[in-house]
């Protein structure tokens, strides 16, 4: 879960770490904050500020226009629901510090440059030069000795060596017991008055730690918060409604494309491999989703009317992994049911059928009573995609 | 031979009188692997499917001596047990629990390297070497397992527990049999990734070909291309990279929480271009595993 720049800050202030003077608006008003101010919309995505998402202000009138057409706008896709007026610092240099999981070396790891405000993967690919890097243990943190290792190799001494030591071990905590997977602070800026500010911060929270990290839990529950990057389509949430339906399995994950072709495919693996698959052989999907772990008939059956609701759709094709803990006669079942509720006839709605497994018997029986042409386990993914596309075209 | 396990390895689940545990220590039992006990804390004295149960790893260890440990317990409870397996000197542990917190794995890692242990996952569905061993879910009942492995000379490690069925499966129904099949976990973090077993598949004499299902997302496959580059691995590889789609929309998590492409980072297409370069084959349809196979052994 990606926090917003304000909440990043929130939780970087509790650690002592300095941010600017700021306050957060949701509609328009008078600006307390002494010019000049920066107006930053707050949005789930990086690149904001190419995109006109921060502006200066540089008297109390400017600003409360600017805040109001700020709030008015949509920068990246995102209708602009927040605002964050900011003090603007007078900087001297910009520094980025960041902490994040090497997957590779499967540790924690603390990333330095001297080049604040950039695109660090993309720096430390042109100019490894200029990016310092260290693992640390999660156990231990990042000490403040440890950064001053890392910060001294970019030849940084004095107070500001100290400073900036300081921020990062700071940082490294803040991670850490935050259950972050992401903690940038991009740029720190020295500003010329010699003190050390969090000008701009990401913070990505591990999901799967929300459990344990009530406040970032609370922010997640709010149905008005916006993630991702991409905006959730209407029959993207109805799938997910059928999801929730009840806690057996997962049937949705859906994700909307324009073709003609409705999919119910699953696991994950599977879901992509068959993806790939109908397209190529050109198949065009109405559709992504996944379906796993066993789901209620009830919960198939949503689907499949769902998808089968819409209009473009005419045939859907039903592929899996050959599956180890899904039942195959109860996702005969419930696809079944879906096209006969709709008032459709099985036989010539389901252009393909590919479920070996488990209980397979029992769920080939109940599509032969249907007339509906399955496949087995000796056609492979592909091949049932191909048969689908096939059918597709000839009706 | 095949790697990691062998009909010999004696087992314990942790969390083995869970709603799942129950089930799949009846797979792995009726597949003949040897479960020696059980550990669910609260739970000692009682028995699964004639498993006996204990209240910590210590006293099961000390009573049947274990190699083992298949961790099938609440995501919160994960370090804990896994810690507590590596504390009684376990050597592999294969963690079916999914969405545990990445900053416990990390510590579970980390305690494992100190101790010389492997891991697999978590969110692993587990392990097989055919029709001699079975470690956690991986494959279902037994009739199904039977069906869809064979054994034989081709590795199989895969980036998601579905697929690695599927994959044996099509496999088996050509006729080539595999030693080892491991489903890696599909979380961005796991303990042992494809730079962590083709090693040791390149070194088993009974491993002739490797087949690594990819997803996008991560760096693991780019750095498996510079491992091979630089001539560390001698066995032929086929890869498979699914979801090709997914690079056309970026920052949408597909499926496993790993399977996410950042900006041009990731991509099906940067994995698929990096493995041809490093002259590991490429399988465009799922079916072309098999072609290039039978070409190569």
């Amino acid at each position: 879960m990606r926090l917003l720049e304000y909440e990043s800050k929130e939780i970087l202030a509790k650690r002592d770490i300095p941010t600017p003077a700021g306050i957060t608006a949701s509609r328009p008003g008078l600006v307390s904050l002494p010019p000049p101010v920066l107006i930053k919309a707050q949005i789930p995505l990086g690149g904001r500020q190419k995109a006109g998402g921060v502006v200066e202000a540089l008297d109390r009138k400017e600003a409360e226009y600017k805040l109001e057409k700020m709030l008015s706008s949509t920068i990246r896709g995102y209708r602009v629901n927040k605002v964050l007026v900011e003090e603007r610092l007078d900087i001297e240099q910009e520094f980025y510090l960041g902490i994040t999981y090497d997957t590779v070396a499967k540790e924690p790891i603390a990333i330095f440059s001297t080049e604040g405000g950039v695109d660090i993967e993309e720096l430390a690919e042109k100019e490894p030069e200029k990016v310092q890097k260290r693992h640390f243990s999660v156990r231990t943190g990042l000490p403040e000795y440890k950064a001053r290792e890392i910060i001294s190799q970019s030849g940084i001494t004095g107070r500001t060596l100290l400073g900036l030591s300081n921020i990062f071990s700071l940082l490294a905590t803040t991670f850490l017991e935050n259950d972050a997977t992401i903690a940038e602070i991009n740029p720190l800026a020295q500003t010329k008055d010699g003190r050390r500010v969090a000008l701009d911060c990401h913070l990505e929270i591990d999901d799967d730690a929300l459990y344990r990290n009530p406040g970032s839990a609370e922010k997640e529950k709010d149905p008005h918060r916006v993630e991702g990057g991409r905006i959730t389509s209407d029959f993207e949430k109805k799938a997910t409604e059928i999801d929730n339906l009840d806690q057996r399995g997962v049937a949705g994950r859906l994700i909307e494309f324009d073709g003609n072709l409705g999919l119910i495919i699953g696991g994950g693996g599977a879901s992509l491999t068959a993806f790939d698959a109908i397209q190529r052989h050109g198949g065009h999907p109405a559709n992504y989703c996944e379906i796993g772990g066993n789901p209620s008939v009830l919960k198939t059956k949503e689907l499949t009317k769902l998808i089968l609701s819409k209009p473009s759709v005419k045939k859907i094709a039903v592929i899996m992994n050959v599956v180890n803990n899904t039942r195959v006669d109860l996702m005969a079942r419930g696809v079944i049911k879906g096209i006969l509720e709709i008032g459709r006839n099985p036989s010539e709605t389901l252009c393909v059928f590919r479920v070996p497994g488990a209980w397979e018997e029992e769920g080939f029986k109940i599509l032969s009573r249907y007339g509906v042409d399955y496949c087995d386990r000796t056609v492979s993914i592909d091949q049932a995609a191909q048969k689908a596309v096939e059918k597709l075209i000839t009706g | 031979m095949a790697i990691l396990a062998h009909e010999d390895t004696r087992i314990i689940v942790q969390g083995i009188t869970g709603r799942e545990a129950v089930t799949f220590t009846k797979d792995m039992i009726d597949y003949g692997t040897r479960v020696v006990a059980g550990v669910t804390p609260g739970k000692g004295g009682q028995a699964v499917h004639e498993v006996p149960v204990f209240d910590t790893v210590h006293q099961a260890v000390r009573e049947y001596s274990t190699e083992a440990s298949v961790i099938s317990v609440p995501p919160a409870m994960v370090k804990g047990a896994a810690l507590e397996a590596l504390s009684n000197g376990i050597k592999l542990l294969v963690i079916v629990a999914e969405r545990v917190p990445q900053r416990d794995t990390v510590e579970v890692l980390e305690v494992a390297r100190a101790d010389g242990a492997v891991v697999i996952g978590p969110n692993s569905l587990g392990m097989i070497n055919p029709h001699t061993v079975k470690i956690g879910m991986a494959g279902g009942p037994v009739e199904n397992l039977k069906k869809a492995y064979m054994p034989g000379p081709v590795g199989i490690a895969s980036r998601s527990g579905g697929m690695t069925t599927e994959v044996a499966n099509l496999l088996t129904t050509h006729g080539i049999g595999q030693s080892t099949c491991i489903s890696i976990g599909g979380d961005p973090v796991v303990g042992s990734n494809f730079l962590d077993l083709v090693p040791l598949f390149d070194k088993d004499p009974d491993t002739k070909a490797i087949v690594l299902f990819c997803e996008p997302g991560g760096v693991i496959e780019e750095r498996l291309s510079d491992m091979v580059l630089s001539e560390e691995i001698r066995t032929p590889i086929v890869a498979f990279v699914a979801g090709r789609f997914v690079d056309t929309m970026p920052g949408v998590r597909f499926g496993h929480a790993a399977t996410i492409v950042e900006g041009t980072r990731g991509t099906a297409a940067g994995k698929i271009e990096r493995f041809q370069k490093a002259g590991i084959h490429v399988a465009e349809a799922l079916n072309d595993i098999v072609s290039i196979l039978e070409t190569l052994l």
